[in-house]
C-alpha cells in the first residue's frame, strides 16, 4: 500500500506536482496523463532523485522519503526507465545480479534467485548473453527481471513497453500483469499505451499538469469526462 | 574472451623464453612495459570500466615510487612488503586525488586531476626523491656516492628483476580481474552507463567511485615500488605531467575496456620507445603517431588496438581469400 498526500515539487517557476494526493491498495495499478503531466517526476520522487518541497510519502507504513535514494532499492523500491538502461556491457545475468545483490534476498541462493527472475520474464536467450547484443524487447525484459528480483516491494515502471511492437507489447503485459503474485510487490505502470494499462491495472490515477484529476477503477476512469478533455483538450483552449 | 591455457602459455614464453632472446637492453625496455602495463590498468578501470577520466595517473606512479623509495632506503623490509606498503599509502593519497570525481565528471574531472598532477609535479621537484639521506624526504643534495635503491635479494640481476616484475604485474592483473567479475565490476558498469539507473539499483555511487580510485591507486602505487627497483635512482625529471596524458592516449589506443589493452598500452608507452631509440629515430615522433592512433581509435575502434587487430585479421584473410578465388577456381590459401 503506498499513500502519497500533498505532495508538491518545484523546479524554479514550474511545479510538475502541483499537491499531489494518491492512494494505491495493491496489485498493479495505473499512472496515465498527457506529456508533461508529472509522472516521471513522480516517480523521480520516489527513487529519491528529486526532493519534494512538501508532502508525504508512506509505504507500507514507512515514510519512503527519510530513506536515502540508494538505499530505496534494499528497502524494495524497483524502477525502470522511460528510455531503456539495461546495462550494455554486462551479460543478463550480471545485470539482474547487480540488482539483487543490493537487496535483500529471499533465502535461495543468489545464483538461483537470478535465474529464477530470469525464467519469470520469459526470455528465451543465453543469460551469460551480453546485453549490448540483445533487441529492445528483450533489454526491456531485463529490466523487468531486474524489478522483479530481490524481493521488490515497489515496482514502478514507466513505459516499460514503449516502441515495442503490439505482440512485444502483450508478452510484455503478460509479466506485469504476473509480478504481484509473483513477489508479492505492487507495482505502477505509467505508460501511454491505454490498452496495456486497461489489461494490466485494475485501478488508474490521472495525472494532469501535476494535479491528481480522477482515479478509480481503470475502465470508469478512462470515460471520465475530466480525462477526456485532459488528453483531447476543451473547446476554450483549443 | 581467451582461454587460461592460452595465457598460461604466453606467460610462461614470457618468463622463461623471452629472456634469452632479448639483449639487456630490450630486457629492461620489457620490465618498463610490465610495470606501464599496470599503471595503464589503473587507468583503464576508471576510464573504462567507471567512466572516470583521470590524467593524474602518472603523479600517482610518482607517489608510488617515491614511498617505496623512501622505504627501501630506511628498512629492510622485504622487497614485497614495500611493494604492498607503497601501494597502500598510495592508495590513501590517491583515493583523495579522487575525491573531485565524486562532483565532476567528464572533462572538468579531467582537468582538475591534470592539475594535481602538475602540483604533485611541483612538489616532487622541490623534494626530490628519496636518495639515501635522512630525515622524512631522505634527500641529501651533497652526497657524492648515492647508493642505488635496492632490488629484492631474489632478482637483484636484470632478467631476474624483469621475471619479478612480470609476477607482480600478473598479481596486480589477477586482482583488478576479480574486482571487474563480481559485485564491484557490475556496479562501476552500471555507474559508467547511467548513474540514475546505478543509484535506482541500490549501488551506493560515492563508495564504488572511490573504490575505483582506491584500487587504481593501489596497482599503480605498486607499480611506482617496482619502477623504483628497475631504475635504481629517481630522479624528479622523469616523471613529467604531461606522461599522464600519454597515459591516457596509450590505454585509449590499446582498448580502455580490456585487461589485454593494458598490457599493448604498456608496449607502446615503453617498448616503441625503446625501438625507436635502437633504430636511431627519436621517440618524439611517438607523440604524432600516438596523437594519430587516438584519432583512429576513437573515430573507427572504439575498444582498442585489442578489439580491431583480430577483427581486421579476419576481414585482411578474407580479403586475401577472395583475392584468391578471384583469380582463379583452385582452392589456395586465404584461410579466415
Amino acid at each position: 500500500m503506498i499513500e502519497v498526500s500533498d505532495l508538491t515539487v518545484r523546479f524554479g517557476g514550474v511545479t510538475p506536482l502541483d499537491k499531489m494526493s494518491v492512494k494505491f491498495d495493491r496489485g498493479t495499478c495505473g499512472l496515465i496523463g498527457p506529456n508533461g503531466a508529472g509522472k516521471t517526476t513522480f516517480f523521480n520522487v520516489l527513487s529519491g532523485f528529486v526532493k519534494p518541497v512538501s508532502g508525504t510519502v508512506t509505504a507500507f507504513d514507512e515514510d519512503l522519503l527519510s530513506i536515502t535514494h540508494f538505499r530505496r532499492a534494499r528497502w524494495g523500491v524497483r524502477r525502470t526507465f522511460q528510455t531503456e538502461q539495461a546495462i550494455e556491457e554486462l551479460s543478463v545475468f550480471d545485470n539482474v545480479a547487480m540488482i539483487q545483490e543490493h537487496s535483500k534476498t529471499s533465502g535461495a541462493s543468489r545464483r538461483q534467485e537470478v535465474l529464477d527472475a530470469i525464467e519469470f520474464v520469459g526470455m528465451d536467450i543465453d543469460p551469460n548473453a551480453r546485453v549490448g547484443t540483445l533487441g529492445a524487447a528483450q533489454r526491456r525484459l531485463v529490466e523487468l527481471a531486474r524489478a522483479a528480483v530481490g524481493r521488490p516491494r515497489l515496482v514502478l515502471l514507466d513505459e516499460p513497453a514503449a516502441g515495442l511492437p503490439d505482440e512485444e507489447t502483450d508478452h510484455m503485459g503478460d509479466v506485469i500483469r504476473r509480478i504481484p503474485e509473483q513477489t508479492g510487490a505492487m507495482t505502477i505502470l505509467v505508460d501511454h499505451d491505454m490498452s496495456l494499462v486497461s489489461s494490466c491495472c485494475e485501478v488508474t490515477a490521472v495525472l494532469d499538469f501535476g494535479k491528481m484529476i480522477a482515479s478509480g477503477p481503470t475502465a470508469e476512469v478512462l470515460r471520465d469526462e475530466r480525462v477526456i478533455r485532459a488528453y483531447l483538450g476543451t473547446e476554450e483552449v483549443a | 574472451m581467451v582461454q587460461p591455457a592460452v595465457v598460461l602459455v604466453l606467460l610462461l614464453f614470457v618468463l622463461l623464453v623471452l629472456p634469452s632472446l632479448f639483449s639487456q637492453y630490450y630486457i629492461d625496455a620489457s620490465t618498463q612495459v610490465a610495470i606501464y602495463a599496470i599503471v595503464a590498468l589503473g587507468l583503464g578501470l576508471l576510464v573504462g570500466r567507471v567512466g572516470l577520466v583521470s590524467l593524474g595517473q602518472a603523479a600517482v606512479l610518482a607517489i608510488g615510487a617515491w614511498v617505496a623509495a623512501r622505504i627501501l632506503f630506511a628498512t629492510s623490509m622485504p622487497f614485497p612488503l614495500v611493494l604492498l606498503a607503497s601501494g597502500l599509502i598510495t592508495m590513501i593519497l590517491g583515493t583523495l586525488v579522487g575525491l573531485p570525481a565524486l562532483r565532476l565528471s567528464g572533462l572538468y574531472l579531467a582537468l582538475i586531476t591534470l592539475m594535481l598532477a602538475g602540483a604533485i609535479t611541483v612538489v616532487l621537484a622541490t623534494t626530490n626523491f628519496p636518495n639515501g639521506g635522512h630525515g622524512f624526504l631522505g634527500y641529501n643534495g651533497s652526497s657524492v656516492h648515492i647508493p642505488p635503491i635496492r632490488r629484492p635479494s631474489i632478482a637483484t640481476d636484470e632478467t631476474d628483476y624483469f621475471r619479478y616484475t612480470v609476477i607482480v604485474a600478473v598479481l596486480m592483473f589477477l586482482l583488478v580481474l576479480a574486482h571487474i567479475k563480481t559485485k564491484p565490476g557490475r556496479a562501476w558498469a552500471a555507474i559508467r552507463q547511467s548513474e540514475a539507473a546505478a543509484l535506482a539499483g541500490g549501488i551506493n555511487t560515492t563508495l564504488y567511485k572511490l573504490w575505483a580510485f582506491a584500487l587504481a591507486s593501489f596497482v599503480t602505487g605498486v607499480a611506482g615500488g617496482l619502477l623504483a627497483g628497475a631504475l635504481h635512482y629517481l630522479y624528479s625529471i622523469d616523471f613529467q605531467t604531461q606522461d599522464s596524458i600519454i597515459l591516457l592516449a596509450v590505454v585509449l589506443m590499446g582498448g580502455a575496456y580490456s585487461l589485454w589493452g593494458a598490457v599493448v598500452a604498456g608496449i607502446l608507452q615503453q617498448f616503441l620507445p625503446a625501438l625507436f631509440t635502437n633504430w636511431g629515430i627519436s621517440p618524439d615522433w611517438l607523440t604524432i603517431l600516438f596523437g594519430i592512433g587516438v584519432l583512429q581509435v576513437l573515430t573507427t575502434a572504439p575498444r582498442g588496438i585489442v578489439d580491431q587487430m583480430p577483427k581486421d585479421i579476419a576481414r585482411l584473410g578474407r580479403l586475401i581469400g577472395r583475392l584468391f578465388k578471384g583469380r582463379s577456381s583452385a582452392p589456395a590459401g586465404g584461410e579466415p
